[in-house]
């Protein structure tokens, strides 16, 4: 009884047939593929084995998959999750949970509603995976991924035309490429949220590229990749390859291991600047706070400070793609006067490490008296004639890791070559630091603009020398004279003997330029940009109000331009026809309308006695459309043209009463 | 709640005449246009807003362009869908409707004939009395067949029905109520039983002799008889051939049935009588002939003979 009242009776719904079903599991194989790269391994393999059984078990057997599965599949997904991620909710565990949830909504989905619900589902599992990449090639995969799910969705409608997958999956697609154009308008004028509404993620993302410490050895892995880190548009001309550093991270703490930056508050070190230029960075997400500007920038970018050192550091992690504008000094003085303090931080060397080192700075220092530019001099010689190589696999370190490199292996990359450098300068009593950040890049000249890959990451050294103040030293580059001039890349290359990846670098180097209007364009567009749409119509700040309305008359527009299309109908391509349309809408000028159920030789007579001065004309023009139509099996050329002329030439005259 | 659905409805159309326009019979061809198509989203519409609105409120709050991007083009593709449901029933005409034949109380065929016009009407329904009818409506003709109920003979006129698509993402629902104005002729009923028509010289005997198609007799082979009609287990016993006779004539059994036999009985009860004896006589092949206060129809048989006596009887008042 009570089981009867709860039983709620459903409507039996017809079978889900085995189209929309194939084509849902190619909608969910497709939602697993875009979020593989971030769910653990073992959960993507799973679930690509569950979703194939499932397609087979149904083709094979049909019906859905037992009940006493289900609900332990359930359970497990969720352990699984938590057992990852450590909670149910996040960024990552989310992800992991809803595409788990959709591949087990598969096992029962027998209904079209269950069909109809798993396609919106995966519609939405979808958007979710361009939380984690927004770029190019991934935003056009994920659109891709609606293609199956819009098919499922169509194939659902019954229609007695089986056709083969592909014909299911082209509609779709022309639906989504006819509502491109919606679309973009849409995406540009839809008002931006000035402020979050809810707390905006703030996921544990590890962060790429440079780290604000620095121990021989780390970079290894960031020269290998050839991920883009940013790019750069000028002002006028570029600067020389020899003069694009990008400075990152100035780092003067040294523990004999690694190099650490400075916890210093204090304004930036005063700067006398001469030749300078002005560029845009559109920096790569990479969850850190750095902005790295060529040496040496002036002024700190909104929402940005400089650093002690001139370092450019944004008040928030980069978690998205960042457009900045800095203006840099090419020639400079930096901080001309440095104070004791300083300077004592500057020579400091922890005790204990390296001797060979040291003592070698010593030596150094009695041989040339003050003059310090001799030092550096000397020390750049001894890494271009000392038997010194650049490779990106060196032989490991001990502890007293630079004695090791500069008296025995002799070989490393610029970590080991700024950091030695730093140490002998240290050594020998001039003050010197570590500095890391990009250098060289390939500039586009299809697209104006600089690109800094990942492997472009470089270390570099800066002494203070009286009445220089800072000055520039790449040790790495006195090792091979090419090093600077082709970038880090290309010395990587040149030490493996073998580069055909040469080409496919050029390659990509090339195609960057899509990339680049993708994070200008497309991630880029925020809120300022918005609002500066409308500046080339004279309107400087384009509001929510605005864009509202702008967006209703654009959507307007496009409604119009649908409607046209849907109203649209072939004219009639029956000659004959066309010639009786016309006369009669001549006719029903003069109030002779011909009625919905009324046959020609009806509507000739009563436009006769409506007309009775044209009685003869009428009579003679229903004579040759009778004929015209019920005469012959295939009418007479003439008569036709005979029939349009005179359809042509008939006006009506009105009768006065 | 039905009932309450069906009050709401029918004060809707009494109070929105832009509904009901179309209530009113009209004569064929039909061609539904703008002015009678109308398009709501369906509750999977609805839903999908819904699933829309979250996407975009998630989108914009993380400042994600390309998953607002995405969500802008699914949005548009859905807008589009509407227009394409709405095209899958413009233009599309009811050309003519043939009935087929029915007795009172049994369905009758409806043969619906559309027209697609100038381009193909993918999944549209026929909905008449709660049973819906798919069909793709290509751009010539397309025929499809509706079961109509009826209840008492005579001249029925169609209700209206509803042609609707939710072509073709489900999305929205695109409707037009057609009520042609066409009435189909239902035969009367015949009785289950009774007496059989007073007839001059009645053989029952006979009458069970000819029943179906058994052998009737066999008689002697003349010249002209086809081959295999011949019995020839039975020749063999005999001196000549013998043929199978199927076929006997049936002059001498013609039925005249008349309506002025029947004066003692109520109207219905005489045409449910008539009505059995021309389904009986229909069944062994016998002829008949009919005479009606207004009709009389001669000798005759077979299918279109007695279509035209039940049209007849139909047509009575």
């Amino acid at each position: 009884m009570i089981g009867k009242l709860f039983h709620r009776t459903r409507k039996p719904h017809p079978p889900l047939g085995e189209r929309p079903f194939d084509l849902l599991c190619l909608t969910v194989a497709v939602v697993l593929g875009v979020h593989a790269p971030h769910i653990p391994v073992l959960l993507s393999t799973a679930l690509a084995a569950t979703l194939g059984l499932r397609w087979w078990q149904r083709r094979r057997y049909g019906g859905r998959a037992p009940a006493y599965l289900k609900l332990p599949l359930v359970a497990l997904l969720a352990a699984v999750v938590i057992f990852q991620y450590g909670n149910l909710f996040g960024r990552e565990p989310g992800a992991a949970l809803a595409v788990g949830l959709l591949v087990l909504k598969l096992l029962e989905t027998e209904s079209p509603r269950d069909a109809r619900v798993g396609a919106a589902f995966a519609c939405f599992t979808l958007m979710a995976a361009l939380l984690f990449d927004q770029g190019m090639v991934a935003t056009f995969v994920v659109a891709l991924g609606l293609v199956p799910a819009l098919g499922t969705l169509r194939a659902l409608e019954p229609s007695n035309t089986p056709t083969r997958l592909d014909r299911e999956l082209l509609p779709p697609l022309r639906l989504l490429a006819v509502s491109l154009p919606l679309a973009l308008l849409a995406f540009v004028l839809v008002p931006r949220l000035n402020s979050p509404l809810w707390g905006a993620p703030n996921p544990a993302q590890s962060s790429t590229g440079l780290s604000d410490e620095m121990s021989p050895g780390e970079f290894s892995e960031l020269l290998n990749d050839d991920r883009a880190a940013m790019r750069v548009s000028f002002d006028g001309s570029p600067p020389a390859n020899a003069e694009r550093y990008f400075r990152a991270y100035v780092l003067p703490n040294y523990d004999g291991v690694r190099w650490k930056r400075a916890d210093m508050q204090a304004p930036p070190a005063p700067v006398l600047a001469g030749r300078s230029i002005t560029y845009t960075v559109t920096l790569e997400a990479n969850n850190q706070r750095v902005l790295p500007a060529l040496d040496v920038p002036l002024q700190a970018p909104s929402q940005a400070q400089l650093g002690a050192a001139r370092e450019v550091l944004a008040d928030r992690p980069v978690t998205d793609v960042r457009t900045y504008t800095v203006r840099s000094a090419l020639d400079y003085r930096l901080q001309p006067d440095l104070d004791p303090l300083e300077r004592r931080l500057d020579l400091q060397l922890p005790p204990g490490y390296n001797p060979r080192t040291r003592e070698l700075g010593l030596r150094w220092r009695t041989q040339h008296g003050h003059d310090d530019a001799s030092i550096v001099r000397s020390a750049l010689q001894l890494f271009h004639d000392g038997g010194f190589r650049y490779t990106l696999g060196p032989a490991p370190l001990g502890r007293n890791a630079m004695d090791d490199f500069l008296f025995s292996t002799h070989e490393g990359f610029c970590e080991h070559y700024a950091s030695a450098f730093t140490v002998l300068m240290r050594a020998a009593g001039i003050p010197a630091r570590v500095v890391t950040g990009y250098q060289g890049g390939y500039w586009s000249t299809l697209g104006n603009y600089l690109l800094l890959r990942q492997s472009d990451a470089h270390a570099w050294s800066e002494v203070w020398l009286a009445g220089s103040g800072w000055v520039r030293v790449d040790p790495t580059a006195s090792v091979r004279a090419d090093h600077v001039d082709q970038g880090s890349a290309g010395s990587a290359a040149a030490s493996s003997d073998w580069s055909p990846n040469q080409w496919w670098l050029g390659l990509r180097n090339h195609w960057d330029i899509v990339n680049r209007w993708w994070n200008q364009g497309v991630i880029g567009f925020d809120t300022l940009r918005q609002h500066g749409l409308l500046t080339p119509f004279g309107l400087h700040d384009a509001d929510a109000g605005t864009l509202g309305m702008l967006l209703a008359i654009g959507g307007s527009l496009f409604a119009v331009l649908g409607l046209a299309w849907a109203l649209w109908q072939r004219p009639t391509t029956d000659p004959a026809r066309a010639a009786m349309l016309l006369l009669e809408r001549r006719l029903a000028t003069v109030g002779v309308a011909r009625r919905h159920n009324e046959g020609p030789q009806h509507y000739f007579s009563r436009a006769a006695r409506a007309l009775p001065a044209q009685r003869a004309d009428l009579e003679r023009l229903k004579r040759t459309y009778l004929e015209l139509r019920y005469a012959h099996e295939q009418p007479p050329a003439e008569l036709l043209k005979n029939f349009r002329r005179a359809a042509r030439d008939f006006r009506p005259r009105r009768v006065v009463k | 709640m039905l009932a309450t659905y069906r009050r709401l409805q029918a004060w809707a159309e009494r109070r929105l005449p832009a509904l009901t326009r179309y209530k009113r019979p009209e004569s064929l061809p039909i061609t539904l246009h703008r002015r009678r198509i109308y398009i709501v989203p369906t509750g999977f519409g609805a839903g999908f807003t819904v699933l829309l609105l979250v996407m975009l409120v998630g989108s914009l709050n993380y400042n994600n362009n390309a998953a607002l991007l995405l969500t802008c083009l699914l949005g548009a593709a859905s807008a589009a869908s509407m227009l394409v449901a709405f095209r899958s029933l413009n233009g599309l005409r009811l050309g003519a409707i043939r009935q087929g034949q029915a007795l009172a109380g049994e369905p009758l065929d409806l043969h619906l004939v559309f027209e697609g016009g100038d381009h193909v009407h993918p999944s549209v329904h026929a909905e008449l009395d709660k049973q819906a009818m798919a069909f793709t409506a290509s751009s010539g003709e397309t025929r499809i067949i509706l079961q109509l109920a009826t209840t008492q003979r005579g001249w029925q006129a169609l209700p209206r029905f509803k042609l609707w698509s939710n072509w073709p993402l489900g999305l929205f629902h695109a409707w037009s109520w057609i009520h042609p104005d066409h009435a189909v002729l239902v035969w009367p009923r015949p009785e289950l039983a009774g007496p059989p028509p007073l007839l001059p010289d009645d053989s029952e005997q006979r009458r069970r002799l000819h029943q179906g198609e058994d052998i009737a007799a066999l008689r002697d082979y003349r010249a002209g008889d086809p081959t295999r009609h011949i019995a020839w287990k039975h020749s063999a016993r005999h001196e000549h051939l013998l043929v199978k006779d199927f076929e006997q004539p049936e002059s001498q059994e013609e039925w005249r049935l008349d309506w002025r036999q029947l004066q003692a009985l109520p109207n219905e009860t005489r045409i449910a009588r008539l009505a059995r004896w021309l389904g009986e006589a229909e069944a062994v092949g016998r002829p008949t002939s009919l005479w009606l206060p207004d009709e009389e129809i001669g000798m005759g048989h077979g299918p279109s003979h007695y279509a035209h006596c039940m049209n007849a009887l139909a047509r009575l008042p």
